[in-house]
């Protein structure tokens, strides 16, 4: 069964209007799953985030939708992103991204700082540290990062902000002292970045900037 | 018209002619995918249905190919395929997406399914493609499967954690933990420890089909046998 005469095939063109139409059919399939699946994707996201949001902060804490929108802001060169909860049109707590060097690569982490500058939760999103050793940072694996909750400034002080192997208060695990160190140490850098830029952060949103935004 | 023994293929490419085992290929999905026979199977089960539908699209439009650009149409077929398989996961079993997420993207360095398309799909008529397809994957998932069971019951000291993420709910009671007092070997979820486990069940088979070899000769007849149907 031959469909194509094979003088046509040995053409210079024909590989080319092959190599052209194959290529215009795969793009246009490729184009058709990302429509049907942009939306189930964005939804999906946005349940994993909504999921993190309450590990992070109790719903007592705030009234409106923190995900509908996403703040920005640049500190010392770095721009961080956060969502902002509001409990009667004021601001109750920020909850930020932010990342740090650990053993093996960056360690992405998500803090929620109430305004009063309490840390309410701390979560990993995603790391690449030695599995066994470094990945007790999850809260799937340890309980380490829930001892983050409550904490402050003030409480400890600043020189209670480091592990114990460097006098500081905060455990590390047997085997791995760079990840948990970094993750204080990046936690406790957040936490005076909300100091210093308080302001910016707790900005209370006006009515007129919402209408903006839809 | 050519007879196709489906049989001889199956068998072929589960132990005789196996991806991994035999022909030792895909090698880097398989490493780093097997830190445990739950994300083994998942990988396992994406990379049979590629190969199910590159087999079936290549052998469809195999009278049309030349040889010059037969290799790049088959790279843009099976990318394709797998940033659809990609994104269909992520939209519709987002919690395996999250579990395979960072592997899936390893299915288009499998040369095992170029390897298919170049010398079967692109040669045979659709049926025998898909059989061979869906052969080649199974053996690829056995070979996921044993090397990741090995590799999370030494290495975590447990057998198919997670598996009711990949299956549903009702599949956790294969989430087994044999020793509860183990606390496992790092070495062995390590890829490090990947390659070492390869070499001990690579060695294994050999052993194996060595002591069967004398008393069971048709074994090679029949990969002499498979290779006929490649012409």
């Amino acid at each position: 069964m031959k469909l194509i005469n094979e003088k046509i095939k040995q053409t210079l063109a024909y590989p080319a209007l092959l190599m052209a139409g194959v290529t215009l059919i795969v793009c246009s399939l490729l184009l058709l799953t990302n429509n049907l699946t942009e939306q189930p994707i964005a939804d999906r996201q946005r349940e994993d985030l909504t999921k993190l949001l309450n590990q992070v902060l109790p719903s007592s804490a705030y009234d409106n939708q923190p995900l509908d929108k996403k703040y920005q802001i640049e500190i010392e060169g770095q721009t961080l992103s956060f969502y902002r909860a509001t409990l009667k049109e004021k601001v109750s707590a920020i909850v930020l991204f932010t990342d740090s060097a650990g053993y093996s690569g960056k360690i992405s982490l998500l803090v929620a700082i109430t305004a009063k500058g309490e840390l309410s939760g701390v979560r990993v999103l995603s790391h690449t540290e030695t599995p066994g050793l470094g990945d007790k940072i999850e809260v799937a694996k340890s309980n380490w990062i829930l001892n983050f909750k409550g904490l402050s400034l003030k409480h400890p002080d600043s020189t209670g902000w480091a592990v114990k192997k460097d006098g500081g208060q905060f455990d590390a695990f047997t085997g791995a002292t760079i990840t948990p160190r970094a993750v204080v140490k990046c936690i406790h850098s957040t936490l005076q970045q909300f100091k210093n830029n308080r302001d910016v952060f707790l900005q209370t949103n006006t009515a007129e900037e919402n209408i903006n935004n839809n | 018209m050519q007879q196709y023994n489906y049989k001889e293929m199956i068998k072929s490419n589960l132990w005789d002619n196996n991806v991994v085992f035999a022909q030792m290929l895909a090698l880097c999905p398989l490493l780093a995918v097997t830190n445990g026979a739950t994300n083994g199977l998942g990988l396992g089960l994406i990379t049979t249905a590629v190969l199910f539908f590159s087999s079936l699209l290549i052998s469809l439009i195999r009278s049309f190919l030349t040889p010059q650009i037969r290799i790049p149409i088959f790279v843009l077929l099976i990318a394709s395929l797998v940033t659809i398989a990609d994104l269909a996961m992520n939209a519709w079993l987002h919690d395996l997406h999250k579990v395979l997420g960072l592997f899936i993207p390893l299915i288009v360095t499998n040369c095992a399914i170029l390897g298919r398309a170049e010398s079967y799909a692109s040669k045979n008529p659709c049926l025998p493609a898909i059989v061979d397809g869906l052969a080649t994957g199974l053996g690829f998932t056995v070979a996921l499967l044993v090397l990741g069971g090995c590799r999370e019951l030494i290495g975590s000291g447990t057998l198919f954690a997670n598996a009711s993420v990949l299956l549903g709910k009702s599949f956790s009671i294969i989430e087994l933990t044999p020793f509860p007092a183990y606390k496992g070997l790092l070495l062995a979820i390590l890829p490090a420890g990947g390659f070492i486990m390869l070499g001990f069940i690579l060695a294994g088979k050999r052993i194996f089909d060595q002591w069967r070899a004398p008393q069971a000769p048709p074994i090679i007849a029949v990969s002499n046998d498979f290779s006929c149907h490649v012409k």
